[in-house]
């Protein structure tokens, strides 16, 4: 018990949080920026997965983790742009469609990975190369929040980064406004010569670059070689951490962060040798008991404002 | 100069229906132009098809005496056109600023700057003199304003060209009024307006000219002083159509239902019943006059166990029913057309024959135990549709397929056979081709002196006036005028109740409680 | 005009199916110096054998049995993808109740399925519940029920039904009673394509033919609607969950008392996912699944076979797969075409008028 507690307040648990909430918070801002445009995007796993696939590749072949990261990205983006293709413009069930990509890029990868290393496991054979982490001045000689903030992996500043710029970008700008118009009602955006095509195939390119970025980390960061299927449901996660956040960045994050907390403690549990199939679990009823706290106090509070009101 | 041209104009729909069959169209530019036709007379397809929100089979366009090709709404904005939908198309949790600018917002760095939106919202409303309030949320607006942000969106694009499909279906006569004006001076400008009405009274109001669609095709253009409404409703149906409809005496029974202090909140802590009370017997019309958004809406859901959590007391027949659902309601005899025949009224994308049984459905002959006989369905549904003269080819043809009239005759139909006690019809007309309301209104009649209790809401006065045997009015969530018998009461009597300008005494409103 | 519609859809679907094996085809030349070879036995090596056929015949089935559980709750527009945990609980129930329940002939095997339908209703019951009591996403707790199933599955089978002499993670072997026998002596053949076959029998006349399926469809077609017209929506969307995992339940079940007699999976099978794009195919019609799992699980006995015929990766296949079923599903793919048949049908129809 000692163990678990000691474990559970260090400065090195809360540091793992961030570190494995990063590419569920990718894939959560995925999964926003579809949704708030109306697209619902099933496919952010596989585009992870391929961006993870071609950031390893890509980095091996040219000596640069910042090459890779560029066209791993880049086969999300693409991707990406594959499935709005075919949802808008060959009407494919968007549904239908995201599970197709998902099947696709986990053949894709591995097909591919067998044709260029001979092994249809995993890359470890070839020399690829990570991002770099970066200490942040000042704060990195603060006891425990420095070990906490500090010395994260680049993406990982760059997807909390993006929850506030992701937010502006919704809430504030011109773009961000037809997205919202087209996701609440395309009619109304229609009306106004908007093109609500033209609107998705952007708010699915945003999307794939998340998506793009969450697989890059996992790769060159969580770790430096790619194995099939790696994402892991993480695409999927994403979209759950969304789910419970709406149409807000900082929901998707605390969403996300939530997720992160769960997969770090059973990461911690697991190393006091409770069984795996167990502390794996955890996150997961985790999120339905939170999931059932939060529609259930939402609906009570609904109702209490009524109450309240009626005495008044 | 011809505003606008539209020759031989074909459109055939993916699902096969040829909703335009050659339609030539003609607009002079300045001039009030209606443009009238039966439910599904093709009139909203051809407007979409000038918006570019459809594209014509074949056909050719002419804007300002140019051949044109509208591929979107953005090419029609850009030739000048603007266009009103029959049903609102804004953003409800936007606010009124961010939904007229949307789509031209005007950016201060990388934002929008809202201050300027709201000063060009502002400076338009004062132009045009429509006015409203740019910071608001669209959401809890009423209908009247929203009009208004639809007709300034299409201005503040720029329209010459400004297409306004069924604008009055939801207004009051004052509202209307207002609107009149507005439009009149716009069209003095030089301003081409295109209206879409069912109610000719309007038409002959407001127009210059008239076309006249039937079954998509044109039949003629006229001079709106040289046409009687008897002559327009007779080129839209083919036939004479009676648009006064005949009242017998009622003949009152005993008391179906009572409403008794009734309170309502709603979630946002807006009380929109307060101490509602009235009576309604079987064999009689209680007709319930509103501005849309004065708590009828909640009324009629309450009553119809669709709402819950209002407080006070609502009798059936002597039993206390408040708070039950729609479940132990309609097995207790409540049947219910609903406002809104697209969300609630039916289920667009089921057959008409699944529609037509969703309330007994677990009855015989449909059903017995478990099993569903859809042979069994399918024969009433055909006979349904012979009785209620459905336009259809098929019961098992979509209801989504149908045009608006159409559509309420099913919702019409199903409720008009239930074999209620009470009967809440709730805009049984609104937006329904003068054939079709004149039958609606029949039925009406004939299921009130077949012993029903009718309590009828709407907003077109004129029906409330024709088919009532007593009135209340409401405004703001109360009852604030009472009338037991119609006779000599005027729209416009009525309309100053509406908006709150009169008001009964607490004595007179007491007596719609106490038969 | 029907006519015309039906023709036009069976060229497009053979139009789709042919662009999308030349496409595999392509890919394969890159894979392998003879595709030829490869490409014969993706296409033909289903249908090579009667040994292969029946290796068909059980890839499909449980493919049919989740089809089925997605599908209906699908048709009440109710975005449970749960199939995938409730077939592996339900397939860790019956290992249960394969392993402890009395022996008795026939009684056995039904106890053992009406657990794994009871594991799988069970299961689906805690979103619907969460569903209709507090409005909580069913996507997001559905999802979660998976990792749920497969980690307690896991734990359970690991911990108290491992057989350890069998030198990999799997169950003890079940008892006689609690096989699906063999059908065939020398084939691998065993009821399960026929228990699949007659639910989706049973599905669809629960859709079409009760009063329970009625409300179900309307439910799913307006929720408004059906409340309006005093339709208990709330139990429905109880009760089609539960329905839905039930048959899911059975999907694993049925598969591992027929062809393994033990539970084996320390992976989940997939099945649940790949029910969804069953009844996306089948546009959730019941029989319709039959066809559409046929057509999954050809993809995947002729990708099997080529891989053993000739070494190549069988993932190839799943980018074949994504393709076929891409390209099925694309409504708007010949649409030009199919615009003009109607355009011209419904213009001459007016004409005779
Ligand atoms: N999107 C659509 N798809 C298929 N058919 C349609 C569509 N929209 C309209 N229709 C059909 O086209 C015909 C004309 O419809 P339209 O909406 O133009 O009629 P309308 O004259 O505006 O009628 P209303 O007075 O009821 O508004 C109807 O038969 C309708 O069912
Ligand atoms: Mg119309």
């Amino acid at each position: 018990m000692n163990e678990l507690v000691h474990g559970i307040l260090s400065p090195q648990f809360f540091y793992s949080i961030l570190r494995v909430t990063t590419p569920i918070l990718f894939a959560a801002l995925a999964a926003l920026l579809s949704d708030v445009a109306g697209s619902t995007n099933i496919g952010i796993e596989g585009m992870m997965l391929m961006s993870a696939f071609w950031g390893v590749m890509v980095s091996a072949w040219t000596g640069s983790a910042w090459i890779g990261l560029l066209a791993g990205v880049t086969s999300s983006v693409l991707l990406s742009l594959a499935l709005a293709y075919f949802y808008l413009n060959l009407k494919t069930d968007l549904v239908l469609a995201g599970i197709a990509f998902n099947i696709f890029s986990s053949g894709a990868t591995v097909f591919l990975l067998y044709l260029f290393t001979g092994d249809k496991g995993s890359s470890s054979s070839l020399k690829s190369y990570v991002l770099p982490k970066i200490d942040i001045p000042l704060i990195k000689d603060i006891p425990v929040v420095g070990d906490i903030l500090s010395g994260h992996h680049v993406l990982t500043y760059i997807a909390f980064i993006s929850v506030f710029v992701v937010q502006y970008f919704i809430y504030k700008t011109p773009l961000g406004l037809r997205l919202r118009a087209v996701g609440e009602n395309p009619d109304a955006a229609q009306s106004v010569g908007i093109s609500v095509k033209k609107i998705r195939y952007i708010s699915m390119l945003l999307s794939g670059l998340m998506a793009g970025f969450g697989g890059a980390f996992l790769s060159m960061g969580y770790v430096s070689w790619f194995a099939r299927d790696m994402t892991n449901g993480r695409g999927f996660i994403g979209l759950a951490a969304q789910a419970l956040g709406g149409h807000s960045a900082f929901g998707s994050m605390w969403g996300s962060l939530l997720f992160g907390l769960a997969e770090a403690a059973s990461y911690t549990l697991q190393a006091i040798r409770i069984p795996s199939e167990f502390t794996n679990m955890l996150p997961f009823i985790f999120t339905i008991i939170a999931l059932a706290i939060y529609a259930r106090s939402k609906l009570l509070q609904i109702k209490k404002i009524k109450e309240e009101e009626k005495k008044a | 100069m011809k505003a606008i041209e539209m020759i031989d104009i074909v459109k055939v729909y993916p699902n096969g229906i040829v909703a335009n069959k050659g339609v030539n169209f003609e607009v002079e530019e300045g001039e009030i132009h209606a443009l009238v036709g039966e439910n599904g007379a093709g009139k909203t397809t051809l407007m979409k098809i000038l918006f570019g929100i459809e594209q014509p089979t074949s056909g050719e366009i002419r804007i300002f005496e140019k051949e044109v090709h509208i591929h979107s709404p953005h090419d029609a904005i850009a030739k000048g056109i603007g266009m009103v939908h029959q049903h609102f198309m804004l953003v409800p949790s936007f606010t009124v600023a961010e939904n007229i600018v949307l789509g031209m917002e005007p950016k201060k760095g990388f934002s929008i700057d809202m201050d300027e939106a709201v000063k060009i919202v502002e400076e338009a409303s004062k132009r045009y003199g429509l006015e409203v309030p740019p910071t608001e949320r669209v959401l809890d607006l009423p209908v009247g304003i929203k009009q208004r942000i639809e007709i300034l969106k299409a201005l503040v694009r720029g329209a010459k060209i400004l297409i306004l499909d069924e604008p009055t279906a939801v207004l009051t006569p004052q509202e209307t009024e207002e609107l009149f004006v507005a439009l009149k001076n716009l069209a003095k400008k030089g301003m081409t307006i295109i209206f879409i009405s069912h109610k000719l009274k309007e038409v002959k109001e407001i127009s210059d000219r008239v076309t006249v669609l039937r079954d998509g095709k044109t039949m003629g253009t006229f001079l709106t002083k040289d046409v009687s409404e008897e002559d327009i409703s007779r080129l839209m149906v083919g036939r004479d159509v009676e648009l006064v409809i005949e009242r017998p005496e009622p003949k009152p029974g005993k008391i179906v239902l009572e409403v008794k202090n009734l309170n309502y909140f709603r979630e946002d802590g807006v009380q929109v019943l307060k101490n509602v009370s009235f009576a309604l017997r079987e064999g009689e019309i209680l007709g319930v006059a509103g501005v849309e958004g004065n708590g009828q809406r909640e009324l009629v859901e309450i009553l119809t166990g669709l709402r819950f959590g209002a407080i006070g007391s609502v009798r059936l027949l002597g039993e206390e029913i408040l708070g039950y659902d729609a479940y132990t309601l309609r097995r207790k005899k409540i049947a219910h057309i609903p406002e809104d025949r697209v969300e609630k009224g039916a289920a667009l994308k089921a057959s008409i024959a699944e529609n037509l049984i969703s309330d007994r459905y677990y009855k015989e002959p449909f059903s017995k135990r478990l099993l569903l006989f859809p042979r069994k369905v399918i024969e009433y549904a055909k006979k349904a549709i012979k009785d209620f003269s459905i336009k259809t080819d098929s019961p098992l043809t979509p209801v989504g397929m149908l045009s608006g009239g159409n559509m309420q005759k099913v919702v019409v139909a199903r409720e008009f056979t239930a074999g209620a006690k009470l009967l809440i019809a709730d805009q049984p007309t609104r937006g329904i081709d003068v054939g079709s309301t004149e039958f609606v209104r029949k039925e009406l009649i004939k299921v009130r002196d077949e012993g029903v209790a009718v309590l009828l809401v709407s907003a077109d006065l004129q029906e409330i006036l024709q088919l009532s045997d007593r009135i209340i009015v409401m405004y703001k969530g109360e009852i604030v005028g009472y009338f037991d018998k119609n006779e000599g009461l005027t729209e416009e009597e009525l309309g100053y109740y509406m908006l709150g300008v009169k008001r009964h005494d607490e004595n007179k409103i007491k007596e719609a409680f106490a038969l | 005009m029907r006519n015309k519609m039906v023709l036009f859809e069976v060229v497009r679907t053979a139009l789709t199916i042919a662009i999308a094996l030349l496409l595999g085809y392509l890919i394969l030349i890159f894979a392998t110096d003879d595709p030829n070879t490869a490409f014969k036995w993706f296409i033909y090596g289903p249908i090579s054998r009667l040994r292969r056929f029946v290796e068909l015949l059980n890839r499909a089935t449980p493919l049919i049995f989740t089809g089925l559980a997605v599908s209906i709750v699908f048709q009440a527009e109710i975005f449970n993808i749960g199939a995938e945990g409730q077939l592996f609980f339900g397939a860790v129930a019956a290992t249960f109740a394969a392993l402890y329940f009395p022996q008795i002939p026939f009684l056995h095997v039904i106890i053992v399925l009406i657990f794994a339908m009871a594991a799988g209703g069970l299961w689906a019951a805690v979103p619907a519940y969460m569903k209709a009591k507090w409005n909580a996403s069913e996507l997001v707790s559905s999802l979660m029920m998976n990792y749920v199933a497969f980690y307690l599955g896991l734990y359970i089978i690991n911990y108290h039904m491992r057989d350890v002499n069998a030198g990999f993670l799997v169950s003890y072997k079940f008892p006689r009673t609690a096989w699906l026998p063999r059908l065939l002596r020398r084939y691998n053949l065993y009821p399960g394509i026929f228990i699949a076959l007659g639910f989706a029998i049973l599905v669809w006349f629960f859709l079409y033919r009760t009063k329970y399926g009625y409300e179900l469809r309307m439910v799913g077609k307006n929720k408004e609607f059906a409340r309006f017209s005093g339709i208990k929506v709330e139990n429905v969307i109880i009760y089609s969950q539960i329905i839905s995992g039930m048959v899911a339940g059975l999907a694993g079940a049925v598969e591992i008392m027929g062809l393994y007699k033990r539970f084996v999976w320390q992976m989940t099978p997939g099945y649940g996912f790949d029910g969804i794009i069953v009844a996306l195919l089948a546009r959730n019609n019941p029989l319709a699944v039959i066809p559409a799992a046929f057509l999954v699980a050809y993809m995947r006995t002729g990708a099997l076979i080529m891989g053993r015929m000739t070494g190549i990766a069988p993932e190839i296949v799943m980018m074949l797969q994504a393709i076929i079923i891409l390209l099925i599903t694309a409504e708007a793919f010949l649409s030009f075409w199919k615009k003009r048949i109607i355009e011209k049908a419904a213009m001459e129809q007016e004409e005779k008028k």
